[in-house]
């Protein structure tokens, strides 16, 4: 029986229950210690690690917001200079966007991904390791010039010439250009780890009008990121050539553009906003029919309104400047094209609100935070279709009702759905729930705080109030509501971390979980609560879209992989019949080698163009060593 | 409470008015946008209004029993998404009409229209009154004057960085981009002061980048506009006479023009009739003797990073240059 | 936090400290003493002010300082003379020749007091902080290394390389381009 276990090709059909969980367990395993934290490839711990660092840079994050509130709380308070409150507003913008938002919602997809499609491993998980180490290094490195008095002080945007060799002297703006180019090659990694997670390896039988909409989003999403993203790599790079080396795109006087960087950024810029609202509207989806008891209502017609909104959201940038005087036949071709998001944005609430029609409302956490997203977020949506319109544009662009709406629509539209998810997947994550009283606490203080501090901003805004002002005068009417609206920002405060306290406290002391604590229908509560290293000891057979609800607990499964190899079983593209076995790489330090190799060239790049060339060599030993030959077969038939 | 926040807001909304102000709307672009704001604020509200009606009624709902109620209960809801979808589509689509219609009636052309040059600098800005006659043309800085009535249209640059031009009581906002030329035109309705305040992040001190808009009937104009092209006033007494000297002799008239002077820099704003002004320092302080030692003595305290330097002068020099700035009229 | 990240982090502390912190107003009573230089009795040379070591020498390894400097190289048109380091009625700024020698209290003193031939005086249009701010920028201009604090291009027509992108000439100039 010992010779028969070592047997490289040993089947799951060849062991019984008991002996297949030891097996895969010794061969999905994680080192313990430090060996394992920095060699691991196992989705769910890259995942939670993700977001636990996600959560971190909100926390720093929502800091600096703190610190603005307080300085405009009234009129010329001195507490915070204009060199500082630049620095702060631009690393809470850029902090927000790229370390919190996109990572969160990427990271919540490698966690979920590939457990809702009933595999065992995410594709190229190595890529997903190095993916968490260079996003971290990116956010490090932000984080250490703001501390060293060097941060970016030009916006999260950006804008040339302002952020140009001549007005930005200093390191500061190449610091911020880089920590783009980390957080894009971190995210274009995970995009195509979900594209090819998606397309190749899902359950036998999940056909795409079975894939759990979640799944849908999030394919959806990583799509929109590797179209979106090589513009902001272009821009960003050019950027950092004009400065470092004294190129010429963004220089009207030798034949470039101040405009070009615009277009470049906002044809990013305007998608990413969809980047973190998609995952959003994929989580409600995927939780809304736990709550109310019954199948989301219009299965075809969201997924077609995520595409339609995975695709419009390349033909609205220009409404980010309409104040640029472009002429007038393109900007109303904007206008409409920014309106026309509202028809697949309309869809999606339409058919929630069928679902909850049609449904039995069960009043927990995760459901009144979806409450909450439904009353922020059609408003901000709505002021989004005010904001479409050019002339309305001309007078609140670049005002606070601006701040005001993008606030609706990324708070109200993407955090509140993100600690629903939070709050319902956490009994997956860790085996215990989180309290439901506290959780309660939270959304009230979250939903009244949210709503106190930002709806005021509106009329700020129309009041003439403009954006990334660190101080206004006393002749101007706006103390009064600042200092209220300051005032409500610490409930909101409160809110987030009250959240948290709940979060940690319960990983503890939460009340223990079974497999599926919430009576829900996707694969991911199939298995056990936390899952075991390789998600499915059998992999399920779908035939249905709501596997758990439809066929029962116990799924019937597929057999056959073997169990001493890191086994996954490849599917085709539309109906999911399986193709091949196919063997996932095992642990490994190099995509961490790789990815201090790759910190290191970026970083130095900032001070000297010949750091890309020097700093090549590491990045190439590096890779060498990801991938050595390793002398296994890579795939069965 | 959720249904009282909007119905608060309305009320702070109708009850306020400022000196920049979109919702205080003194001239016809003004009146149009602030007509479109309300169109598209109440129809959202309306929508707004009626997805929470529904949503309500959802949560309070008894869901259907049996199969066949429920297979019936959902044909409805299919056609009820069918017709929320088309209310949208007709809904998106007027307003789209609504702000075409609306950008065709603010960008009026007109013949006699008055052209001032506006010109961004990081943080003021620079007022060119072009005339057909050489000697008619001057320029100032930091406070435009209008005539009441008469189509004005402002040519808009920027010498370094982006800013925008923004004046919520008389028009939307433009970019000034290097680069590129760009206008904007409005019409002022009633005599006043409207605050205009760049628009676009702009560096160190965007927060106090402000522009005076003075609106006054056809002849204050002219009598203003007369008083700009003369040169400056000429010191009286020996403490004005002293500034005088200071201003030419010492670092100030190696950045600021005062016309009839000696001084003739074209680093800083034209002071030649600095004290007609409102405010100085671009809208930072109100135009007094006082507050212009104040800001001579140290514009690094008032204006943290802006490129006028802190000049060594004793205090009997500040107070002699303070007398003779408030008397250039 | 892992020994690794904090060892990360101290290094990066100790390098980059205070390397970009912006001054913007000046101490008055340290803003009259940066006029202090001690001047040898030729006139072409002498001691630095105290205060410019002692804050570490901001005006020539800040990089906004420097920027100010660029700034005030345009403003005050040192160009109609100079060009852009090139030199035209005046000398060439960025060949490595420099007729009164290359240290910083020269520059600052052919500038405050002008020179024989043609520069004049620039004691009453600028403050010594301007001066020591445009004194920094020509150093940068002739520098044979390249720096990381030095500005890099203007958004202007290109006349000469960025000064980050020193040297910008060679070390040996031809026989034609002035020199001592």
């Amino acid at each position: 029986m010992t010779a028969a276990l070592k047997d490289r090709d040993l089947r799951d059909t060849a062991l019984e229950e008991k002996l297949l969980h030891a097996r895969l367990a010794h061969t999905w395993r994680t080192p313990p210690g430090l060996i394992g934290f920095f060699t691991t490839v196992d989705h769910k711990r890259i995942a939670v690690r993700y977001i636990i660092t996600a959560f971190a840079f909100l926390f720093l994050g929502g800091i600096l917001a703190m610190l603005m509130r307080w300085q405009l709380s009234r009129p010329e308070a001195g507490l915070i200079g204009p060199d500082l409150y630049n620095q702060i507003f631009t690393i809470h913008g850029s902090t927000m966007m790229f370390l919190f938002a996109v990572p969160v919602m990427e990271a919540v997809g490698v966690l979920l991904v590939p457990l809702m499609l009933g595999t065992r491993n995410i594709a190229f998980p190595r890529l997903n390791a190095f993916s968490y180490w260079i996003y971290l290094a990116g956010g490090l490195v932000l984080w250490v010039a703001f501390v060293l008095d060097m941060g970016p002080d030009v916006g999260w945007f950006a804008y040339v010439p302002l952020s140009g060799p001549q007005y930005s002297p200093g390191k500061r703006v190449d610091i911020w250009a880089q920590m783009i180019t980390f957080t894009e090659i971190a995210a274009l990694a995970i995009s195509v780890e979900i594209v090819v997670t998606v397309l190749k390896q899902r359950a036998p039988g999940m056909r795409l009008d079975r894939i759990p909409l979640f799944v849908w989003a999030s394919f959806v999403t990583s799509l929109v990121v590797i179209l979106a993203m090589p513009a902001i790599v272009l821009a960003s790079t050019m950027l950092i050539l004009d400065r470092l080396v004294g190129t010429h795109f963004y220089n009207p006087s030798e034949g470039g553009d101040a405009l070009l960087w615009q277009h470049l950024f906002w044809f990013f810029g305007h998608p990413e906003v969809y980047i973190i609202f998609l995952p959003a509207t994929g989580m409600i989806s995927s939780m809304l029919p736990t709550f109310v008891r019954r199948p989301v209502f219009g299965y075809l017609a969201l997924v077609l309104a995520m595409v339609s909104i995975g695709l419009l959201s390349f033909g609205l940038w220009v409404h980010h400047m309409f104040t640029t005087g472009l002429p007038r036949v393109g900007e109303s071709f904007f206008t409409a094209s920014s309106m026309a998001i509202a028809v697949p944005a309309g869809v999606q609430i339409f058919c929630w609100l069928a679902t909850i029609w049609l449904g039995r409302p069960v009043w927990r956490v995760p459901f009144l935070f979806i409450l909450a997203f439904f009353f922020t977020f059609v408003l901000g949506g709505l002021t989004g279709v005010m904001v479409a319109s050019v002339p309305l544009d001309t007078q609140v662009h670049d005002t606070y009702f601006v701040v005001a709406h993008f606030h609706y629509v990324l708070v109200g539209g993407a955090v509140f759905p993100l600690l629903a998810a939070i709050t319902y997947w956490f009994p997956k994550m860790t085996g215990r729930m989180m309290s439901e009283r506290l959780g309660r606490w939270s959304v009230a203080l979250l939903f009244l705080g949210f709503n106190f501090t930002f709806f005021p901003m509106h009329i700020l805004g129309l009041q003439g109030m403009p954006r990334r002002i660190y101080t206004y005068q006393m002749d101007l009417p706006w103390g009064g509501m600042n200092l209220f609206v300051s005032l409500c920002s610490i409930a909101l405060a409160l809110g987030f971390a009250l959240f948290a306290f709940n979060a940690i406290r319960s990983t503890r002391s939460g009340e223990a979980a079974g497999d599926n604590p919430w009576g829900a229908a996707t694969l991911e509560w199939a298995t056990s609560s936390p899952p075991p290293p390789y998600n499915f000891a059998r992999i399920p057979v779908v035939s249905s879209a709501n596997p758990i609800w439809d066929q029962g607990q116990s799924l019937p499964v597929a057999s056959g992989l073997s169990v001493n190899r890191r086994e996954l079983l490849v599917t085709t593209t539309a109906d999911a019949e399986p193709e091949v076995r196919e063997t996932s790489p095992g642990n490994s330090i190099w995509p961490f080698l790789s990815a201090i190799a790759t910190t290191i060239m970026l970083v130095g790049s900032i001070f000297t163009p010949w750091a890309v060339v020097w700093g090549s060599i590491p990045v190439a030993i590096g890779l060498i060593g990801w991938f050595w030959p390793r002398g296994t077969p890579e795939d069965d038939s | 409470m959720r249904r009282l926040l909007p119905l608060l807001s309305a009320g702070l909304l109708a009850g306020c008015t400022g000196w920049q102000s979109a919702l205080a709307p003194r001239g016809p672009v003004a009146d149009d946008l602030h007509g479109l704001f309300w169109l598209f604020t109440i129809t959202c509200a309306l929508v707004w209004l009626a997805v929470m009606l529904v949503l309500l009624a959802a949560l309070l709902r008894r869901p259907p029993d049996g199969k066949a109620r429920q297979e019936r209960a959902m044909q409805h809801s299919a056609r009820a998404i069918g017709g929320a979808v088309a209310a949208t589509v007709v809904i998106v689509a007027g307003l789209t009409v609504a702000s075409f219609l609306a950008t065709r009636s603010i960008s009026a052309h007109a013949e006699d229209a008055l052209v001032i040059r506006l010109r961004g600098y990081q943080w003021w800005w620079e007022a060119t009154y072009a005339d057909p006659r050489p000697d008619q043309n001057f320029i100032t800085a930091n406070e435009i004057h209008v005539p009441t009535g008469r189509l004005v249209r402002i040519e808009l640059a920027a010498a370094d960085v982006i800013h925008s031009f923004w004046v919520p009581n008389l028009s939307g906002k433009q970019d000034m981009i290097p680069g590129r030329a760009n206008s904007l035109a409005f019409t002022a309705r009633k005599p006043g002061t409207y605050r205009a305040q760049c628009a676009e992040f702009c560096g160190l001190q965007h927060a106090h980048m402000a522009l005076h808009v003075v609106a006054e009937p056809p002849e204050a104009f002219e009598r203003w506009r007369t008083a700009q092209v003369a040169e400056a006033a000429r010191p009286h007494g020996p403490e004005e006479d002293e500034g005088r000297r200071i201003l030419e002799s010492k670092a100030c008239g190696a950045c600021h023009t005062v016309r009839g002077t000696q001084a003739a820099g074209n680093l800083g704003p034209d002071l030649t009739h600095v004290g007609s002004r409102q405010f100085i320092a671009a809208g930072m302080l109100p135009t007094t003797r006082g507050s212009l030692a104040a800001w001579v003595a140290d514009p690094q305290s008032i204006k943290p990073g802006s490129n006028m330097p802190m000049v060594p002068l004793t205090a009997d020099e500040l107070q002699a240059v303070s007398a003779y700035l408030t008397r250039l009229r | 936090m892992k020994p690794w990240h904090a060892a990360f982090l101290t290094l990066l502390l100790l390098a980059g400290c205070k390397r970009e912190q912006r001054q913007y107003r000046l101490d008055p009573a340290i803003a009259e003493s940066l006029d202090r230089v001690e001047v040898l009795p030729v006139g072409i040379n002498g001691r630095p002010p105290r205060v410019i070591t002692i804050t570490g020498d901001p005006y020539r390894t800040n990089a906004y300082q420097l920027s100010q400097g660029k700034r005030l190289y345009a403003g005050f048109n040192c160009q109609g003379c100079h060009a852009d380091g090139g030199g035209g009625t005046g000398p060439a700024l960025m060949n490595g020749w420099w007729r009164y020698g290359p240290d910083a209290v020269s520059i600052f003193l052919s500038i405050r007091d002008g020179r024989p031939n043609g520069m004049p005086a620039f004691r009453d249009r600028m403050t010594p902080e301007q001066i020591w701010q445009l004194t920094g920028y020509i150093q940068s201009l002739g520098a044979t290394r390249a720096s990381g604090a030095a500005p890099s291009r203007n958004d202007a027509m290109q006349t000469r390389p960025a000064e980050n992108r020193a040297p910008a000439m060679s070390r040996l100039p031809s026989p034609y381009e002035g020199g001592p």
